[in-house]
C-alpha cells in the first residue's frame, strides 16, 4: 500500500482511512484540524454532493463537507484492518 | 468567599439563598455573563432561552463582529446581562470573530468591560472535540459554568456522560441540559444568582495542555472524556437515513428545487389573503379617519403623510415574516447545510460558493439579514462578494410598485396558452433579471477586483433535528420588530418630510399646487436626468424619496396624486397612466430591479465591511446599473410599442 501518497480525494465513497499529514497553509490545516482532521484520525467519506460537489467526510464523531481542491491536499494512509464500510 | 469550591460536586447545588445576601452597591456596573460555545452547539437557542426578547444586537467598534446582548431576569429580580459571543472552536486569535472573542473574555477590549463569569456550552453528542475549547476558556481563570447541551439527543442515542466526575477533573460546575427543549436550565439560573452575588469562585488551577498545540489540547479532551466514563452516542441514523436521500444524485437536486420553489409559492400565495386584509383594514380606517377628523392641514398631515405611507409598509409585514418562517425552519431542522452543498457547484461558476447560497435566499426577503448572514462565509473576499450582489436579489420591499405598475400597464392577457399570463410572466423577468445581474456582477467582482485563488469551502453538517416552535417563533417575533421598528422611524420621517415638502411654501396661506411646492422643485431640478428615461418630475419625487426604501414611492406617489376613496390602488393605477407611457413604466421596473435604494441595506454594509468603501462602491454600481438599464429598457419598449 503506497503511503504519503494518497490523499483523501483519490478515496470512494465507503472507504476509511487514517489521516496522515496536512499539506495546507497554517490558517486553513488549523482550522481543519479544529474540525477533527487530526495527523492519525479516522475518516470515513461519506456522500458526495451530486453533480460532483463537495464530498461529506466522517471525522471525529462528527460530518464535514470539503471541496476536492482542499481534499487533493490531506494526505492519507489506508486502514489496513477494514477497507470498505457499508454507509447507512 | 465560597466554601463551596472544594466538594467536587457541582458547587451551583449548593449556593446559599442570595436573598439573604446584602444587596450590591447601585453605582457599580453591570453584572455581565458571556456565552461561548463552538458554531452548532445551540449558544443561539440557549441564550435565547434565557433572555427572551429582551436582547438586542449590536457591533464591536472597527470590526465587522457582532456581539448581541440580553439581560436574564433572574428569580431574586436581580438582573445579569448576558452577552452572546461569536461561536469559535479555539480562542487563537486568528479569524477576526476569534479575536473579538479572546479579547472581550481576557478584558482587552476598551469598549467593553471584561466579563464576570463565563458560561461554556458543548455539544455533549461530540464531547471529545467540544472539549478542546475547555482548556482556553479554563485557562482565563473566570467562574466558569460547563454546560453539556443536547442532553435529550445523548440519552436518546444510548450515549451517557458522568456530570460529577467531569466537574471534579474541571474544577468548574458542569450541567447537563438541553437548550431547545428548556431541560436542566433552573441549573443556569442558579450560576446566574451566584454571579450577581458575587459568589462563584474562578476554577481552580487544573493542568491545561499548551494552547496552541491542536492534537495535544484534542488528546487532554479526550482524556477527560474517558475519567468522566463519557461513552459517546450512536451515530444519527435519521440523519444518515435523510441524507441518502436529500444528497441523493437524483432526487437530492430534484427536492432541492422543490423546496426554494415551494417556499416562494407559500409566501405569494399565504400571504396574499392576509396582504389584502391589512390593505383594506388601511384604507377603510383612513376614509373613516377623514370622515371623522375636522378638515385641517393636521387630518391631511395624519392621513396622507402618516397613514398611507406607513399603512404601504406595514402591508408586506405578512410576506416578509412568512419567508424568515421558511429560512427558520430550514435553518434549524438542518437541512440548509445541505442546501448549501448542493449549491457549491453551481455556485463555484459564478466565483461563489455554497455557503453563499444561503444569504442569497434570504436576499428575497430582504437585504438586511441578509448582509448579516454573510458571516457564515470564512473567505473574505467571497463574503464582499455576496455582499455586494445580495440587494440585487428581488426584496420584498420592491413588490408594491411592480404590483403597482404592472396591474397599471401590464394587460391581463395569457401567452403559452392558459398556462401564464402575461402579469405574472413580467412578474417572473423581473425575479430573472435581478437574479442575472447578481450572477453576472459576481462573475465580474470574482474576476476582477475580489479575485482568489480558489478559496476553500468548509461546512460542518449539523445532524437533522426538529425546529422548536419557541425558537421559531422566537425569531419571527425578532424580525417582526426590527420590521415595525423600521416602519416607525425611516419610514415614517421619509412619509412626514415629504408631506412637509410637499405642502410648502404656502401661497397666501393656501397649500400650494405640486409643482410650486418645495418637492415639485425638487422633481423638476432633477427632471433633465431622468428624461431619458421616460420620467417625469413626478416619478423624480418619487425617485428621490424611495431613496430611503423602495417602498416608500407607492406611499409618495398616493400623497403626491393626494387619492382619496376607497379603492385608492385602483385609483392609483388609473393616476400613474398620466405620468407614465408603456415604455416608461417598463422603464422604472428596470430602474427599481437595479437601484439600490434602501438605506438600511448601505448601513449594515457599512457595519458588515467596517467602512465607507463598500458601500460606496455599491451604490454606485448599481445606479448605474440602473440607469443604463432603464435607458436600455425605455427605448426598446418604445421601438415596439410605437
Amino acid at each position: 500500500m503506497p503511503s504519503g501518497h494518497s490523499t483523501l480525494a483519490d478515496m470512494t465513497t465507503g472507504q476509511r482511512c487514517i489521516l496522515d499529514r496536512l499539506d495546507l497553509p497554517d490558517d486553513l490545516a488549523r482550522r481543519l484540524m479544529e474540525l477533527g482532521f487530526l495527523p492519525g484520525n479516522e475518516v470515513t467519506l461519506g456522500r458526495r454532493a451530486p453533480g460532483g460537489g463537495p464530498r461529506v467526510y466522517r471525522v471525529d464523531g462528527s460530518e464535514v463537507a470539503l471541496r476536492n481542491e482542499t481534499a487533493r491536499h490531506l494526505y492519507v494512509r489506508r486502514d489496513p484492518e477494514s477497507d470498505l464500510v457499508v454507509l447507512k | 468567599m465560597s466554601d463551596c469550591h472544594d466538594t467536587g460536586q457541582p458547587k451551583i447545588n449548593l449556593l446559599p439563598n442570595p436573598n439573604i445576601l446584602p444587596p450590591r452597591p447601585a453605582a457599580e456596573r453591570p453584572i455581565i455573563v458571556a456565552i461561548v460555545g463552538p458554531p452548532n452547539s445551540g449558544k443561539s437557542t440557549l441564550f435565547n432561552r434565557l433572555t427572551g426578547l429582551r436582547q438586542k444586537v449590536a457591533n464591536f467598534p472597527g470590526v465587522t463582529v457582532e456581539h448581541r446582548m440580553g439581560k436574564a431576569k433572574l428569580k431574586s429580580d436581580q438582573e445579569v446581562f448576558l452577552v452572546d459571543l461569536p461561536g469559535v472552536y479555539s480562542l487563537n486569535p486568528r479569524a477576526e470573530d476569534e479575536q473579538v472573542t479572546h479579547d472581550v473574555l481576557k478584558g482587552e477590549r476598551p469598549d467593553f468591560p471584561k466579563p464576570d463569569a463565563v458560561i461554556l456550552i458543548l455539544d455533549v453528542t461530540n464531547l471529545g472535540r467540544n472539549l478542546v475549547l475547555a482548556a482556553p476558556i479554563l485557562h482565563l481563570a473566570l467562574p466558569t459554568l460547563v454546560l453539556l447541551n443536547m442532553a435529550d439527543d445523548l440519552a436518546q442515542r444510548g450515549g451517557r456522560v458522568d456530570v460529577g466526575a467531569l466537574s471534579a477533573e474541571l474544577n468548574t460546575p458542569v450541567a447537563l441540559i438541553s437548550a431547545s427543549k428548556g431541560t436542566g436550565i433552573d441549573r443556569i439560573q442558579q450560576f446566574l444568582l451566584g454571579t450577581a452575588a458575587r459568589l462563584n469562585a474562578p476554577p481552580a488551577r487544573i493542568e491545561l495542555p499548551i494552547l496552541q498545540d491542536v492534537p495535544k489540547c484534542r488528546q487532554w479532551a479526550a482524556q477527560l472524556g474517558t475519567r468522566a466514563s463519557y461513552r459517546a452516542p450512536a451515530p444519527p441514523l435519521w440523519t444518515r437515513r435523510l441524507d441518502a436521500i436529500f444528497l441523493h444524485p437524483f432526487f437530492g437536486p430534484l427536492i432541492f428545487a422543490a423546496v426554494v420553489i415551494g417556499v416562494f409559492q407559500s409566501i405569494f400565495s399565504w400571504a396574499q389573503p392576509i396582504m389584502t386584509a391589512l390593505q383594506d383594514a388601511v384604507t377603510i380606517s383612513g376614509v373613516w379617519m377623514t370622515h371623522y377628523l375636522p378638515d385641517t392641514p393636521w387630518r391631511s398631515l395624519l392621513i396622507d403623510g402618516v397613514w398611507k405611507g406607513v399603512g404601504s409598509v406595514i402591508v408586506f409585514l405578512p410576506q416578509i415574516l412568512l419567508l424568515f418562517l421558511f429560512i427558520g425552519i430550514l435553518e434549524d431542522s438542518g437541512y440548509l447545510a445541505r442546501a448549501a452543498l448542493i449549491a457549491d457547484r453551481t455556485m463555484a461558476r459564478i466565483g461563489l460558493q455554497g455557503k453563499s447560497f444561503i444569504p442569497l435566499l434570504s436576499a428575497y426577503a430582504c437585504a438586511v439579514p441578509a448582509v448579516m448572514s454573510t458571516r457564515v462565509i470564512e473567505d473574505k473576499r467571497d463574503r464582499m462578494a455576496t455582499i455586494m450582489i445580495a440587494p440585487l436579489m428581488t426584496c420584498s420591499a420592491r413588490l408594491p410598485i411592480y404590483t403597482l405598475l404592472i396591474a397599471a400597464f401590464i394587460p391581463n392577457t395569457h401567452i403559452l396558452g392558459n398556462f401564464l399570463s402575461l402579469p405574472v410572466a413580467v412578474m417572473l423577468g423581473l425575479y430573472f433579471l435581478g437574479f442575472a445581474a447578481a450572477v453576472v456582477v459576481a462573475r465580474v467582482l470574482k474576476s476582477t477586483i475580489l479575485q482568489s485563488k480558489g478559496s476553500s469551502f468548509i461546512l460542518e453538517m449539523p445532524p437533522y433535528r426538529w425546529p422548536t416552535a419557541h425558537s421559531l417563533s422566537l425569531r419571527v417575533l425578532d424580525r417582526a420588530k426590527v420590521f415595525l421598528r423600521r416602519a416607525g422611524t425611516v419610514i415614517l420621517g421619509v412619509a412626514v418630510g415629504l408631506w412637509v415638502l410637499a405642502n410648502l411654501p404656502l401661497h397666501n396661506g393656501h397649500v400650494p399646487a405640486l409643482e410650486h411646492s418645495y418637492a415639485g422643485m425638487i422633481g423638476q431640478a432633477i427632471q433633465p436626468l431622468i428624461k431619458p428615461l421616460g420620467f417625469n418630475w413626478k416619478i423624480g419625487i418619487g425617485l428621490i424619496t424611495s431613496l430611503a426604501a423602495r417602498e416608500v414611492i407607492v406611499g409618495t406617489l398616493g400623497t403626491i396624486y393626494g387619492i382619496e376613496g376607497q379603492e385608492t390602488s385602483q385609483t392609483l393605477q388609473a393616476a400613474v397612466h398620466h405620468d407614465l407611457s408603456t415604455a416608461g413604466a417598463i422603464a422604472l421596473l428596470v430602474f427599481f430591479a437595479f437601484a439600490m435604494q434602501c438605506l438600511s441595506t448601505l448601513a449594515v454594509v457599512k457595519r458588515e465591511t467596517g467602512g465607507w468603501k463598500w458601500p460606496i462602491f455599491q451604490f454606485t454600481y448599481m445606479l448605474a446599473l440602473a440607469y443604463s438599464g432603464s435607458w436600455l429598457a425605455f427605448h426598446i419598449t418604445q421601438h415596439f410599442t410605437g
